[in-house]
């Protein structure tokens, strides 16, 4: 399958290409960058760019394809496509691929790569935009525990104002095969007999008004 | 004395639960007062960015309005809570239009965020708010020869808060010096332990732990010292199943910086929280003991 718009689109930005020392942290905010002038609709390339805007680092049309990402991150290993990879493979377009691997939910947001990338491109937020835009678009790799595990995660959150491990163990314990499933087991029932996990889940005392203050910034975020 | 709004986040509650204890006790014998926020929610953690950064913003900001509201300046001392309430802080004050829109759902709790309170993480107040002849002062049983690795983790020191050393940092390594004990030389001291992936992606957390448990087995570590929950989870409850994965006997301790200046500062190990976990941290309480 051909990609749609291969190559680099969109202007290198001016002041911020310069690593400086205090540089990378969130300034003024860039122009989004612009799209396809035969369509005007937004290629994939400028959607993960603009989302890589709000996670407040450089647009990832400044990459220069270093690998510095690659050979820091900890976890490429398991990864389908390296973090340099990945990062070539949205600027080319190839958006079912991009969607279709497991990259960006084998970050473990450690963010050694942020802190590395000469461009001052905020990677593990690229992998976070790129988290939520599978979500968005409801496409995953199939068998990946990341996407329900977050979605357990924050329902849970929202429900009561704070977390609770044994609520989350069903989003995750099929995943670990027999094996691993017992073992899990073994090391919950550890924790239990040493009281380091709670028998009932915590709540935080203004529930009500919590719910509500979610509901503000998402309506119905909260039900 | 100085005091700080203590931010104790879930992990602290129970399963981290050492932690909280061993924080409140060191901070009392350094002069340092930590009050629990009243009714904190959950920070939103690493998983919560991935479905809404709005959202994710709005339960930091929760937690800090409540801390403006008692007029102090906010101490986290689980690295991923201090992660994300740093730069909730920080984006809210750079974007008006952000903090707007969250001060409106703030509203319904009587709240309201203008950044007035700063975040910092417990390891940090420790080490630039204390003085090194304060902690001197504080110890009763110099733990002299007791090897210990100085296991930054992640959050605390990246992404770069402000323009701080992140490739080698050396506070921690102060830290550890000053009550005496000797900090290992550890390649590996800001390399990730594997966060929440030990839950979404488990082979590729185990081999991550164990490349860190090995390091440290190589380097003679008698104990690691960690700043983070999560990463105490990770390196301690899993050791067995890193050790069932990989046919390793590590039997390696794992414990909070504060647990290991509690038994500095002569704290019965009880107290600390001593004995809630899994890889047994006898060898190094009793190590306090005799050493004295």
């Amino acid at each position: 399958m051909a990609p749609p718009v291969p190559g680099v689109e969109g202007q290198a930005p001016e002041s911020r290409l310069l690593p400086g020392p205090q540089a990378g942290r969130p300034g003024v905010a860039r122009p989004a960058v612009k799209g396809n002038r035969m369509t005007n609709r937004p290629t994939f390339s400028d959607e993960i760019s603009n989302m890589l805007h709000a996670a407040h680092g450089n647009p990832i049309t400044t990459c220069i394809q270093c690998g510095t990402c690659s050979a820091t991150c900890p976890v490429a290993n398991f990864m389908d496509q390296t973090p340099r990879r990945l990062i070539g493979m949205i600027r080319a377009g190839y958006k079912d691929e991009v969607l279709g691997c497991n990259t960006y939910w084998f970050c473990a947001s450690c963010y050694h790569c942020t802190v590395r990338c000469p461009r001052e491109i905020d990677i593990a937020g690229l992998m976070y935009a790129l988290k939520r835009y599978s979500m968005w678009k409801n496409r995953f790799k199939e068998g990946l525990v990341g996407p329900v595990f977050s979605e357990t995660f924050v329902k849970t959150i929202l429900g009561s104002g704070r977390s609770y491990e044994p609520i989350l163990a069903p989003s995750y314990m099929p995943s670990l095969g027999l094996r691993g499933f017992f073992q899990e087991a073994v090391t919950a029932t550890g924790l239990m007999l040493k009281g380091r996990i709670p028998l009932l889940p915590p709540r935080i005392k203004r529930l009500e008004k919590f719910r509500k203050m979610v509901g503000k910034v998402i309506p119905g975020g909260a039900s | 004395m100085k005091t700080f709004a203590l931010f104790p986040g879930c992990s602290l509650e129970k399963i981290g639960q050492s932690y909280y204890q061993s924080a409140l006790e060191t901070a009392k014998r350094l002069g340092i007062e930590l009050r629990e926020l009243d009714d904190w929610n959950c920070c939103g953690a690493t998983a919560y960015f991935h479905v809404d950064e709005l959202l994710a913003y709005t339960l930091s900001a929760r937690n800090l309005a409540l801390a403006e509201k008692e007029a102090l300046d906010v101490v986290a001392p689980c690295a991923a809570c201090y992660k994300n309430m740093y730069f909730t802080r920080a984006y809210l004050k750079e974007d008006p239009d952000l903090a707007e829109h969250i001060n409106f759902a703030l509203q319904e709790d009587d709240l309201s965020f203008s950044g007035k309170s700063a975040v910092r993480h417990l390891l940090e107040v420790y080490t630039q708010d204390v003085t090194r002849e304060d902690l001197q002062s504080a110890v009763q049983r110099p733990l002299e020869g007791l090897r210990v690795v100085p296991y930054y983790g992640c959050q605390i020191v990246r992404p770069r808060k402000n323009g701080e050393e992140v490739e080698q940092p050396r506070f921690f390594e102060d830290l550890l010096s000053a009550i005496g004990a000797t900090p290992v030389d550890y390649p590996y001291k800001t390399r990730c332990c594997g966060g929440s992936l030990m839950i979404t992606s488990r082979p590729a957390a185990l081999s991550l732990t164990r490349d860190l448990l090995q390091l440290a087995q190589a380097r003679e570590a008698a104990v690691i010292a960690t700043a983070c929950p999560l990463c105490q989870v990770n390196l301690e409850c899993y050791q067995t199943q890193v050790n069932q994965e990989y046919g390793t006997t590590f039997a390696i301790p794992v414990m909070y910086f504060t647990q290991i200046m509690g038994l500095a500062f002569g704290v019965p190990g009880k107290q600390l929280g001593i004995g809630s976990e899994l890889v047994s941290a006898g060898p190094v309480a009793s190590f306090a003991q005799v050493g004295s």
